[in-house]
């Protein structure tokens, strides 16, 4: 009886140790279980997101859909890639991605930004601009639900681990690093805050706080601003290789976006 | 032209009551703001709007600096007749927008 008893001790042991492995091998990098931004925010946040007319970025996707049809000298982006909600289906869930012609990894804005100036022959648009936040956010919105569903190897992979590096480097006057919240300390409250996992499903997304639209640049850029950090300039390479790792970090995650955060 | 949305039911009862949402692209910007130099940034907003409903005006609001950016406005309308619901806008440097839909009365 006492040795039944022993036996099964150590085959508890042994199963919660095995358990204990997996869940290591399962993957450290990642939060279990994989939470979307929105899971953060309030009820009041998260129902004016899910609701399509009240979300405000609907404003900015009308935007972006105004810009897919209106033509620059007879081209248009109607005019190579058709029906955005049957080309433009699954692919912002796949950027940052490497770019051939760029021969680097370049976001979905920077991708945006290289047809509007090299195929419409228009004007470069601006950082943070409505016209780029309402395209990004109108081929976005076409990819709601799918999983995100980045490439990290080959010409990718150095940018892959200089993000990582990034986001396990303690910097600033608060001395931290994104794994400090965002893994160490997701679900927990900040002030009046609930600390997510930055996951970066959501973006562009509509910021209360900013009281317009904002990239996820412009959103890791206010991070590096809350530890005291320099704020890198937009399109660094460094916020770029953040993304990835985010993006990486969120694979598998449907998207949300455009979203609404506090 | 100022860009806004307009959103009624696809079709309404004569008699009921239905909810007219509208939402205004506009920085709203208060006036008492001040940018990175220190300099205040002159007020913007849009400062009035008006529903008509056929030829009735069903819903007019003045608005002031204390308005969030984008403004959302939901207001319930009896339904009469079929008509169109027409939105006016402007802001206080003139620019104005508008938006419509009709309103299908069963």
């Amino acid at each position: 009886m006492k040795c039944d008893f022993a036996r099964q001790t150590a085959a508890l042991l042994l199963a919660s140790l095995c358990i204990c492995l997996h869940a290591l091998a399962a993957d450290p990098a990642r939060p279990v279980p994989a939470k979307n931004g929105s899971e953060f925010e309030s009820a009041d946040v998260r129902a004016l997101q899910s609701d399509d007319f009240a979300n405000p970025m609907a404003l900015w996707v009308e935007r972006g859909k105004a810009f897919w049809s209106r033509t620059f000298d007879g081209r248009s982006c109607a005019g190579c890639h058709g029906d955005a909600a049957r080309s433009m289906k699954g692919v912002a869930a796949r950027y940052p991605r490497y770019d051939a012609s760029a021969g680097e990894v370049i976001d979905l804005s920077r991708r945006i930004d290289g047809c509007v100036v090299g195929g419409l022959g228009a004007q470069k648009l601006d950082a943070e601009s409505d016209d780029l936040l309402g395209l990004e956010a109108y081929i976005a919105l076409q990819s709601r639900g799918m999983p995100m569903n980045v490439s990290v190897d080959g010409p990718a992979h150095a940018t892959w681990e200089k993000g990582r590096g990034l986001y396990f480097t303690r910097v600033g006057q608060l001395n931290l690093a994104c794994t400090n919240c965002h893994d160490a300390s997701w679900g927990k409250r900040l002030l009046a805050e609930t600390i997510s996992q930055g996951q970066p499903t959501g973006w562009p997304a509509y910021r209360l706080e900013w009281q317009r639209p904002g990239s996820l640049q412009r959103r890791l850029r206010a991070c590096f601003n809350g530890v005291r950090a320099a704020m890198p300039p937009y399109g660094s390479p460094d916020l770029v290789a953040l993304e990835l790792y985010l993006a990486w970090r969120a694979q598998g995650l449907p998207m949300e976006a455009p979203g609404v955060r506090r | 032209m100022l860009l806004g949305r307009i959103q009624v039911p696809p079709s309404v009862k004569r008699g009921e009551v239905f909810e007219v949402r509208v939402i205004v692209q506009h920085p709203m910007e208060t006036g008492f703001r001040r940018d990175y130099d220190g300099k205040l940034i002159p007020l913007h907003i849009v400062d009035r709007l008006a529903c008509r409903y056929g030829a009735r005006e069903v819903f007019r609001v003045e608005l002031g600096s204390g308005i969030a950016a984008n403004p959302y406005f939901v207001f319930p309308v009896v339904a009469t007749d079929s008509g169109e619901m027409v939105v006016e806008w402007s802001d206080d440097r003139g620019e104005k927008g508008r938006v419509s839909a009709m309103v299908n009365v069963a």
